[in-house]
């Protein structure tokens, strides 16, 4: 019954995940959008606990629901962008982007199912390793140290990058 | 028990709604909603193959951790491009943007 009841909650999870994206997408409204963008945010980390990743499920809701979802509402009602777009100037865009995403998702399920036939039948191995935030962090800083310092660079350049970007142009000339 | 293959479905599925997203809103913050709705996709790949194919090694949840850190670069950097879009031109709308099109 142990099986059953996780299948029951991943098809609802997915449910949500898959139902808060297209939320996303048709709502008319950018606040909405980011509201069902959180809501999806969670069914992910519902995933990540599912696959005995419990520390990423932690770090998706404080990254992503948290800190990156305030970020979009913050610049959302500070610019009032919260109106949608004004009527179609491309009409042919919205099912072009219909029929090429749709490929893509063909294409995938293609290649998942029939050219790898035997990719269905791979269960889950048994849970082995501890994946407590101490192994985790044992392997960031051992055999991952120079993927993870070259990643603090990158979020100073970027973090130095948005205020060169923001910051309010006081002498004239220049630019603009 | 679930197999690998419907994981890498649903993500499919959500990296094709993002890029529908992507390539549909007009609005530059929802265009920056389906980037991020496409990492995300991706993270779960990179964890689900962490776990079916080799747990006792952390690359994947150490690879998910850095798109993290991509994905809030990636955000930081964009919003204050179209903050920096919008206060010159009073717009946030993708196909109005055009100064660098000749």
């Amino acid at each position: 019954m142990a099986v059953d009841f996780e299948l029951i909650m991943f098809f609802i999870l997915a449910g949500v995940g898959i139902g808060t994206a297209a939320g996303m997408l048709l709502s008319r409204s950018a606040v909405y959008s980011a509201l069902f963008l959180v809501l999806n945010f969670g069914a992910v980390a519902g995933f990540y606990l599912f696959l005995n990743a419990p520390f990423i499920a932690m770090a998706q809701i404080t990254v992503y629901a948290g800190a990156i979802m305030v970020l979009f509402l913050f610049v959302i009602m500070l610019l009032g962008a919260e109106k949608l777009t004004p009527p179609e100037v491309l009409p042919w865009q919205r099912p072009l982007a219909v029929v090429l995403a749709g490929i893509l998702i063909l294409e995938a399920a293609y290649l998942l199912f029939l050219r790898t036939p035997g990719l269905g039948e791979i269960q889950m191995p048994g849970f082995g390793p501890d994946t407590s935030p101490a192994a985790i962090g044992a392997i960031l800083f051992g055999k991952y140290l120079l993927p993870f310092e070259i990643t603090s660079v990158l979020l100073l350049t970027a973090m130095v990058g948005a205020i060169v970007l923001v910051r309010p142009r006081k002498q004239g000339g220049g630019q603009e | 028990m679930i197999p690998l293959s419907w994981y890498l479905i649903l993500s499919a599925a959500l990296f094709s709604i993002g890029l529908f997203g992507v390539l549909a809103r007009r609005n530059a913050i929802a265009i920056l909603m389906g980037i991020e709705l496409m990492l995300n996709a991706v993270n779960i790949n990179l964890v689900s193959f962490w776990r079916y194919g080799s747990p006792a090694e952390m690359s994947g949840q150490v690879f998910a951790i850095i798109v993290f850190a991509v994905a809030a670069a990636e955000v930081a950097v964009g919003l204050a491009l179209v903050i920096s879009v919008y206060r010159r031109r009073k717009t946030v709308v993708a196909n109005e943007i055009d100064m660098m099109k000749w």
